[in-house]
């Protein structure tokens, strides 16, 4: 700036000299990333738009050319629909997110609020003990979970026996929980963070404001402090609806050591059997943009439900 | 922050003395004062216990797994879970080694490849592309950032099978590149780039390095890559996480075994360990490994994750 000064005579020169970089600095910066935008994010969800409009027909014995892409316009779309399985995992996730979701941002938030009061001490080691398992991939997080669960390896399964419980962690009806279980053990760290980090940055003379006024720890936690970190809280929200409807790596990974986890689980377990298994890439590609479409709505709906939320405070 | 943190721990100090002489003395008066600061003994105690099984919650599984880590297959299943049986540790990382000519380590290397030399490209780029939007004004900028932002609401595993379905056009299906490139793109890396050099480039020290005769590259590279670094390290932590935790993706596309990552080899052990005796052991002891080095780049980049720029964590 003082240098600004100084140059002052040159200065007219030099930006002319320039200017020519100035223009074109921007584009050259942004190429990278809008090729690869346009190829690997632009370019795939029309290829299935395209490919979910098509039918692959068998004729004959065939081999080689003789199958044939044929253009059947919604067919797809109409088959994914009438596919129970695909429609009631839509169900599963649902309320594996009623349930999931309140569960994992409420200890999220106890965590954050915890962490930011007086009342607990250590704080760099329990925060890094409830952040460890983000860590963790999802993928790894279940095999650890999967052993947890197995009665013939679990110690948690040998100690309810001992107590009189018969825990099966596996069984039908209890099997969508224990994936549940994997994921509040694995997200619920990085939650805490991100409220924790809005807690920061509340100005601290709020509180002591409250304090003079004779405000306790937990009527300020409940009155004031979570009313000003409101946003983080509803961002988080957002992202861990559309993290449960995209539920695939956890589901996926258990079905290695249960048969309760079908293949249609989740939509999206639905969307990766149809491509492979099924061996219908029309269809699958289908289902994605379906699942793509019900993921965008849900998030609009949150986004607004949380603006005017937002709007109504102020 | 830290100094924030000092000082409310300087008053909590300050109130547990008050609270001493209240006890010694029987008096009532600093009672309001020091329930606002330093909570009762019994919301203390609570406190205590809630964070205990908390942190039980969390680290026990961990525990479990260095635990089973050293044992043997014939232990796993006959010992105690939470305690040490025969210590097998090396006999089990000398079979992790050898089984299948030591592919293990392939895997490794692939998801090294994969998350490493993946997330720091698609940091750079994020950063360079989010500063190129703060910085300059442009035809085409509102696009771009519009684009950015609607494209933030796209997970990544939606787009797994759109991928696979254009990789497989395109021929790059079952190769490297078919893994690595699609990670690239990550619009949520590039709206912390714009946000970090919106608030962490001064414009007046670009104008006064064009001043003084640098352009626009050097401009960028001596200049505001150092102001942006801290968050850079950010974007490239969560950026870590994210491509190490891509599952949906490599499965479709890669059917060689000798390409996958080590999240897809394991659980394909996993999958065969029904039939095979042993690699359960193997499972156990490969991820192990496979979170040491994740768990090793989180403790030493703590004061990345705990500061405020923790925003970087929103991708979920």
């Amino acid at each position: 700036m003082s240098i600004g000064t100084f140059a002052g005579p040159v200065r007219s020169h030099r930006r002319a000299l320039h200017s020519g970089g100035v223009r074109w600095a921007p584009y050259v910066f942004l190429a990278p990333f809008v090729v690869l935008f346009l190829v690997f994010l632009v370019a795939p969800i029309v290829t299935a738009l395209y490919t979910s409009l098509f039918s692959v027909e068998r004729s004959g014995l065939g081999f080689g050319n003789a199958n044939e892409s044929v253009f059947v316009g919604f067919d797809n779309y109409v088959r994914a629909f009438s596919d129970s399985g695909f429609i009631s995992s839509f169900g599963r996730v649902l309320l594996f997110g009623i349930v999931q979701v309140p569960v994992m941002l409420t200890l999220a938030i106890v965590l954050a609020l915890l962490f930011d009061s007086a009342t607990v001490r250590w704080k760099r080691f329990f925060q890094l003990s409830v952040f460890i398992p983000y860590a963790v991939p999802a993928v790894v997080a279940t095999l650890l979970w999967g052993f947890l669960y197995q009665p013939r390896v679990s110690p948690i399964v040998e100690l309810l026996q001992t107590l009189g419980v018969q825990a099966d962690f596996l069984a039908p009806g209890t099997v969508l929980w224990a994936i549940a279980n994997v994921s509040i053990w694995s997200v619920t760290g990085v939650n805490m963070i991100i409220i924790f980090a809005a807690l920061q940055t509340v100005p601290r003379d709020v509180y002591e404001a409250a304090r003079i006024d004779g405000a306790g720890e937990f009527r300020m936690a409940l009155r004031i402090k979570l009313p000003m970190v409101l946003p983080a809280v509803f961002l988080t929200t957002l992202f861990s609806i559309i993290g449960t409807l995209q539920l695939f790596n956890e589901p996926m990974t258990l079905r290695s050591i249960t048969s309760n986890v079908t293949g249609d689980f989740t939509p999206n377990m639905a969307v990766f059997s149809a491509t492979t298994l099924g061996g219908d890439i029309n269809l699958g590609s289908a289902m994605a943009i379906m699942l793509g479409l019900v993921t965008f709505a849900l998030s609009i709906v949150v986004s607004v439900a949380s603006n005017r939320r937002k709007g109504g405070s102020r | 922050m830290s100094r924030l943190n000092t000082s409310s721990e300087v008053a909590a100090g300050t109130s547990r003395s008050a609270d001493g002489r209240q006890v010694l003395s029987g008096s009532r008066r600093p009672r309001v004062h020091a329930e606002g600061e330093r909570p009762s003994v019994r919301a203390r105690l609570l406190g205590w216990i809630f964070m205990i099984a908390v942190a039980l919650y969390f680290l026990a599984p961990v525990y479990w797994l260095i635990v089973a880590s050293t044992k043997s297959t014939g232990d796993l299943f006959s010992t105690p879970g939470f305690w040490f049986a025969d210590f097998n540790l090396w006999q089990n990382l000398v079979d992790l080694t050898q089984r299948d000519n030591g592919i293990f380590w392939r895997w490794m290397l692939n998801s090294l490849i994969y998350s490493g030399l993946g997330s720091a490209l698609m940091t750079f780029i994020s950063v360079i592309s989010g500063y190129a939007l703060a910085m300059y004004r442009f035809r085409g900028r509102g696009v771009v950032l519009a684009a950015v932002i609607g494209s933030m609401l796209v997970p990544q595993t939606v787009l797994a099978q759109p991928t696979y379905t254009l990789l497989v056009n395109i021929g790059l299906n079952n190769t490297m590149l078919g893994v690595l490139l699609p990670s690239l793109v990550y619009p949520f890396g590039v709206m912390l780039g714009f946000i970090y050099a919106q608030t962490s480039v001064p414009p007046e020290l670009l104008e006064a390095a064009r001043m003084d005769g640098a352009s626009e590259w050097r401009a960028f590279f001596s200049i505001a890559l150092k102001l942006l670094s801290p968050g850079s390290v950010t974007i490239l932590l969560f950026a870590f996480i994210g491509s190490w935790n891509n599952f949906m993706l490599p499965l479709l596309v890669l059917s060689d075994q000798r390409l996958q990552p080590v999240t897809v080899g394991l659980s394909g052990w996993s999958q065969a360990a029904i039939t095979v005796p042993g690699l359960q052991t193997l499972v156990i002891i490969g991820a192990l490994v496979s979170i040491i080095p994740i768990i090793v780049v989180f403790v030493s980049l703590q004061r990345y994750w705990r500061s405020g720029l923790a925003a970087g964590g929103l991708k979920v």
